[in-house]
Parts: structure tokens; sequence; C-alpha cells
């Protein structure tokens, strides 16, 4: 492979509530076993790219405590390697990073110490499982300048996200912040494909204007200048940057499928090895249509729902459309619905949370 | 300090070396292409695990793995000791495996005799104590409390030992000790016992007594061995052994009944063997998979699960391994279902260890019908459970009874009216892996 990779974990992230007071987008648990991270640093690992930087800022201490040792995607080599670039002080600069346009400028030795000729940039709260390869090669097919991932989404979940226009042969002739009214239903995924020496030219043009976003100040401001292509991914791809796609995210790993796409197709999805004891079910336990992770001890009834690891269920308990984060304990006669139960939270005996569909109810007992 | 006068910059206090290689036969087809230290527990785990977990979480992090019979699964196992932070740069683990060298057609002939084949392994470290280990047993234990008394009471070996029943206490090798607990007297499973201090077979040397020991031993034995002559001979010395008892669970899962047993022990309530706990974990080579799955058609109680297993049928009093799937309409009770199994629709088992790997047909029935001993193993199959060894595959349809031992791809061909009575065998030799 001949790109280096940019994974952007950075954004503070207020639509989550509490689940992000204290924890990077990029970090949030998902499926049980994972963290969001895993699937686009898997996707760089299973692409063979051999050098990738975590840029990021917000909450950064639960990313790198989870990234902290990079041998389980491979990337704990000699050479090259994972990098995680945190903003820093220096002699000429003392700004947190204002935009992803400047987290990459303030790192700009990254990008000119390495020989690559291209740079793939992908996004740290993205599920999907994208070869990147074959985007490049597109890239190269098409002779692109940049290259965005796209992918065509229904029409309610639009406004949240990058517009793309095209033409005839997908090459990209408007790109619209979230629109209020979008005319079509194509999104940039935030995954793009670039020439190394051209992301420096465009990085450093924009610092000298003071422009800090890679969206509006780069893509959206040369899309008419630079040959943009859309890579149409048909497969499955969700950002997890609201709750309610958060919620969702989770609860579509209880289809048989997509975790047959996801984990045990090759290539894998990587995570930390975390060495929990196998999930427990004890007596009286009824689970069904339910995710339970290792180090779960299971006593009551579990319908619907996602269980991470470590996570105790009491007796009598009734967990249902549910999503328990790791380290949760609930305790017995406990009625839980439509909840999202933060890690680590202890949940008394006999307590009764109901939370409502679409609007799930986040809690924090610590 | 080294031969030249330098100081030796590889030093370790204590060097682990774990004795791995023996086959396990009593486990039967088990142990037909495993090594028994490699054979699954727990779900999860393999044998091995829970005593390189006590080497490192005793603060031993360096650990010498002797391998001789069928080692691949062991290999790839234990890799450079990643899962157990045994990948060090000074020491970690190392898989010392018998080689061939001049004058020496050279297999490890006893548990002596491979300590011995490794002096060179050991002297490289320059310890000043060498732990011996075997790789077969369940149990936590910490080392370092076990070196600190060897080192307080001022001994030249201590030897691990349980307490057990006095009945029980002949099919042991029991230490007859004085007040102080120092060993005065070593009999190897003694009609009428004296004790019921039971070795369990792990011994803190002080290095140099025991690479002399190791020397004198191979001069004069053929076989060399630590039960038989290295402890007699230290006994014989008159060098300080001392006894360190041992409280808390230890399980020899020799057998095909008590590796069942204890595999049963782990899914109580809160078993005394608690792998839940943040103390003291067991760390074990895992691949990275998703979640353990439940579906709605699915019935789960009283099990443990590995992770990626997913689960549509029922499920009773079962221990089942990492990436397993069992299909709708299955019905398991009091079974051992190993990693990367598929249990097909409408399957029953009953007290059945399936190994790894194992592909089970649809509307299969295994563990029904009467109580007759295995025609071939008599002494191995006989409570009952009936044994797939791993990579097998049983056909769609067929019945198969009780104290029935099953290897290789089977077809219907193989088995005479769909049926394998109880008691009865296929041993088939290509075994896919």
């Amino acid at each position: 492979m001949k790109a280096l990779g940019i994974i952007l974990a950075g954004g503070k992230n207020e639509h989550l509530k509490e689940l992000t007071h204290n924890r990077a987008l990029a970090a949030m648990p998902i499926a049980g076993n994972y963290r969001a991270i895993d699937f686009s640093l898997s996707n760089m690992t299973n692409s063979n790219i051999k050098k990738v930087a975590v840029v990021t800022q917000y909450n950064s201490r639960s990313l790198v405590e989870h990234l902290r040792s990079s041998k389980w995607w491979d990337f704990g080599r000699k050479n090259k390697g994972l990098y995680i670039l945190t903003p820093y002080i220096s002699h000429d600069n003392c700004f947190w990073y204002r935009g992803t346009a400047d987290a990459i400028y303030q790192n700009i030795s990254y990008l000119k110490d390495s020989d690559e000729p291209y740079v793939i940039i992908a996004q740290g709260d993205d599920i999907s499982k994208i070869d990147y390869n074959k985007v490049l090669q597109y890239h190269i097919d098409k002779k692109a300048d940049i290259t965005i991932v796209c992918k065509k989404l229904e029409m309610q979940e639009l406004s949240r996200f990058g517009h793309v226009e095209i033409d005839d042969e997908n090459r990209i002739i408007d790109f619209e912040e979230k629109p209020l009214d979008p005319s079509d239903n194509l999104i940039s995924t935030g995954i793009y494909v670039i020439e190394r020496t051209m992301l420096i030219e465009l990085i450093e043009a924009a610092e000298k204007e003071d422009r800090h976003d890679f969206v509006s100040d780069i893509i959206v401001r040369y899309r008419k200048r630079k040959r943009i292509m859309a890579y149409i991914h048909n497969g499955y791809w969700k950002s997890i940057a609201e709750l309610d796609s958060y919620y969702q995210a989770n609860m579509d790993f209880l289809d048989r499928e997509l975790r047959q796409y996801f984990f045990k197709t090759y290539p894998y999805i990587m995570s930390k090895a975390e060495d929990e004891a196998p999930a427990k079910f004890n007596k009286g336990t009824n689970v069904s249509n339910s995710l339970c992770s290792p180090g779960c001890i299971v006593n009551g009834t579990v319908e619907n729902s996602v269980l991470f690891r470590k996570t105790f269920i009491g007796k009598n308990t009734i967990i249902k459309n549910s999503i328990i984060l790791h380290s949760a304990s609930i305790g017995k006669d406990a009625y839980i619905e439509n909840c999202i139960v933060d890690s680590k939270s202890v949940i008394p005996d006999g307590s009764h949370f109901v939370g409502n569909h679409g609007q799930h109810m986040v809690i924090v007992n610590k | 300090m080294t031969k030249n006068g330098g100081v030796c910059m590889r030093k370790k206090e204590v060097v682990a070396m774990l004795l791995a290689g023996g086959r396990g036969s009593r486990l039967g087809i088990l142990t037909d292409k495993t090594a028994k230290p490699a054979v699954s527990f727990g779900g999860k785990y393999r044998i091995i695990d829970f005593t390189l977990s006590n080497c490192i979480n005793s603060g031993i992090d360096t650990v010498g793995v002797l391998t001789q019979y069928q080692p691949l699964h062991l290999n790839r196992h234990i890799g450079i000791g990643i899962p157990w932070d045994l990948d060090k740069s000074i020491g970690g683990v190392t898989v010392l495996s018998p080689y061939v060298s001049r004058g020496n057609e050279a297999w490890y002939s006893g548990t002596a005799n491979a300590i011995y084949q490794n002096i060179p392994f050991i002297d490289y470290y320059d310890p000043e104590y060498v732990l011996i280990l075997s790789g077969d047993h369940i149990y936590k234990m910490d080392y370092s409390m076990m070196l600190n008394n060897h080192k307080k009471k001022g001994a030249d070996i201590s030897i691990a030992v349980l307490p057990v029943a006095y009945e029980e206490a002949h099919q042991f090798g029991i230490m007859n000790t004085d007040e102080d607990l120092r060993i005065i007297e070593f009999e190897e499973k003694p009609e009428k016992p004296k004790n019921n201090l039971a070795s369990m077979g792990i011994y803190i040397f002080n290095w140099k007594i025991l690479r002399n020991a190791l020397k004198l031993a191979e001069k004069n034995h053929d076989s060399s061995d630590f039960g038989k002559h290295i402890i007699p001979f230290c006994l014989n010395e008159g060098n300080h052994v001392l006894a360190y008892e041992f409280q808390g669970f230890w399980r020899d899962v020799g057998t095909l009944e008590s590796y069942w047993k204890t595999n049963m022990e782990l899914i109580s309530l809160v078993p005394e063997f608690n792998l839940y706990e943040a103390y003291w974990k067991i760390y074990t080579n895992n691949e990275i998979q998703p979640p353990q799955y439940i579906a709605a058609s699915a019935n789960v109680e009283r099990c443990i699960l590995g992770e990626g297993t997913e689960i549509y049928g029922s499920v009773y009093n079962s221990v089942i391994g990492s990436n397993v799937i069992i299909e709708k309409g299955c019905f398991i009770k009091d079974s051992i279902i190993m990693t990367n199994a598929h249990v097909k629709e409408n399957t029953k088992i009953d007290k059945g260890v399936i190994s790894e790997g194992v592909v089970i047909g649809a509307n299969v029935t295994i563990g029904e019908g009467e109580n007759i001993k295995n025609g071939i193993d008599p002494e191995i199959y006989n409570s009952g459970i009936s044994a797939v060894g791993e990579y097998a595959v049983i056909p769609d349809g067929v019945w198969i009874g009780k104290n029935c031992a099953i290897t290789g791809v089977t077809a219907l061909e193989n088995y005479k009216n769909n049926r394998l009575e109880s008691g009865g065998n296929i041993r088939l030799e290509e075994v896919e892996g």
C-alpha cells in the first residue's frame, strides 16, 4: 500500500449527552467488545497501511488508553506503526486544534517526513468495513485530485452530513455542509484519498489564510478548482455521532448477517484483548435476541439488548431494548427499558427506568 | 557475576521451567493431536493458561516451556507470550523443544532429563532459584509467597504440597514431614500413607543444588525423573527439603471424567474457582471475537459461553468455548463444547465432550442409551461421557450412545444403521487442522 493513514478523532460532541462528557466519540464502546475507532483502525491495517496517525484532542485520555498498546491492530512495529497526535505547545504555537485542517497543519511534519505518495483520511466514529486499497485504485484510475467515499442514505438522516452532488462520471460538482433541504441523498462519509504533497500544499495554503476546517475551507472551497471524485460505498456505514444512531448502530449487531459481515468474514475488525472470563448464565436467566459480552454475569431477563463486558444483571431484573455499557452492575428486581446505562454505573435493587423509543434515556450512576 | 568477572546484565532471580511435554493419555482422544496442556478448558482457556498466568501474576517473567508431544497447538498458543505480557526484551517465554546434538539422540526421556537438557537456557539467566512447574493443573497460586517462605526458612528445596483425604493419599506422592514441615521422607503412592500431604509437582530449587543433582542423575539413570530420582537423591544428601502447604482450589484434570467435572464446577452460582474476580486474572490467547449472541429462539441456563459464540437452541449446564454455533432446535445438556465447533439444527447432546472445530450434523443424538464401557478404552470412557476428537465431522441424522469415542471425518457409511451403540468407536485417522 502506497498510502499513510490519518484518523480524525478529535471533535467535541454533545449529542451523546453524558456518554461523551468524559469520553471521546471515537472511544465510544460499540457492539459489546469494541470501540468505535476499532473499525477505522482495522480498515487501515487490513488495507495494509503501515503508518497511521490518530488525531485527537477532546477527551483524548479515553482514546489514548484504548490505543496505548497498538499491537492489537498490528501497529506495534519497529518501523512505522501508530502515532497519536494530541495538541502541544511549542515555540511558535500555543493553540489547541482550531479545526481538522489546523490539526493536520500542527502535525505537518508527520506528512512531510513520510514517503508514501498518498494519504487516506478516515473518521474515528464511523462504523464501516472498507478496503481503502479499492478507494485508492479508484482514485488513481479516475485521475482524481481528491476522492471522497460517499454513501446513499435515507432521506431523514441527511441533514447531519455533508451533502454531495455528482455528475455522470461521479465527479463532485457541489458540496454543501448539513443542508436544510437536501435535494439528493448522497453524503460524504468523511473518508478521503489525496496525494500527500497536494494535502501539504492545501493545508499550508489554508493556514496562511487563517482557515482551519478541512471540509469547509478545503473541500467546499476547492470543489470547482480540483477534480474531486465520489467513490460510492454500498456496504454498511453508520456514524455514531447522534444518540439515536449510536443506539441503532449497537442494535444493528443483533443481526446475524451483520455480525458475520464485520466479525466473521476476513478481514476481521480487531480490538484490544481484555481477558474477561466467559459470559456466565445462572439459573433462572431468560435471554433472548441479545449480545452478552465476556465477563458478564446474567441472572435475570434480557431482551433485545446489548450487554457490554463485565456487566452484572441481578435476579428477577428485566432489561429490554437497552444498552448496558461495560462494568455496569444492575441489582435485582429492576426494570430497565429503552435505556443506555453508562459504564461502571451501579443501579440499585428495584430501580425502574423507562425511556422512549427513539429517545433513549441515558443513565449515569457511578 | 559472569566468568570473565563482569556483571551479568540478564540476571534473573528466578527462572520457571514449565513441563508441558506430556501426552495425558487418560484424556483419550482429546490428546490425540494435542498435548494435554493445550487442551481447551473452561470455555475460552487452555489448561496451560492457569500456570502461565500464575507465573506472570507472581512476578516471574522468565519462563521456559518444555514441549515434546504434539506441540503445534501449544506453540501457536504461546507464540511470543503476548497474552501473558511475557514478550520481554530480557526473559519472557521461550518454548524449549527437544533437539539433536552431537552424540545425543535427544528426546526428553524424563522430567529431570528435560531440565538437564536445558541447563544452558537456565545458566544464561544466572538465577538463584529455579521453579519447576507442570502445565497440567487448574489452580491459582502465588509462587512468590512460596519463594519468600523458601528464602525465609533457608531451604534448599521447597515442594508445594496439598492436604488430601487419607483414603485417597495412596494415589499421590506423599511427603512425610517433621513439625517444621521439613520433609524427611518421600513415598510415591504408598500403600499405607503416614501423612496426607501430596506433592503438587511444584518445586523451588536453589539452582546450584539442582544443577548438580541433574548432572549426577543423568550419569546414573536413563530417564531421570524428579519424583523418582532428584527428590530422593536430595533427601539422601541431607539437603533442607521443605514442604510448602497450599490451601485452595487445585485440580488435576488428568482423566476424562475429572476434566469434565472440573469444567462443570465453573458453572455453579459462585464457583469455588472464580474466574470473575479482577485479582489474579487468567490470561489466554484469544482471537478478537464479537460478543456472545443469544437468539430469541434460545434458552440458556447454568452455562458459561466464550466470546463469538452464537446460541439459537437450548443449552443447559454446559461449558461452551469461543466462536461456537449451536443452531435452532438443539438441546445440549451437561456438555463441553470447545472453540469453533458447530452443532447443526435439532441435535441432542447429553454429557458430550466435543473438541475444537468439530462439525455435528443436524438431527444427531449423542449420549443416549445404556451406560456400557468403551470397547477399546474401557478405563477412559466409562462414566457416560461420549467424546468427539478435534476437527471431526459427524453426519446428519446419526444416533450415538454413551462412552463412545469418535475421531476423523465420519460419514454415514461409518455408522451401522445410522447408529453407534454405547461404548462404540469410530477412529478415523485423517483429521484436518
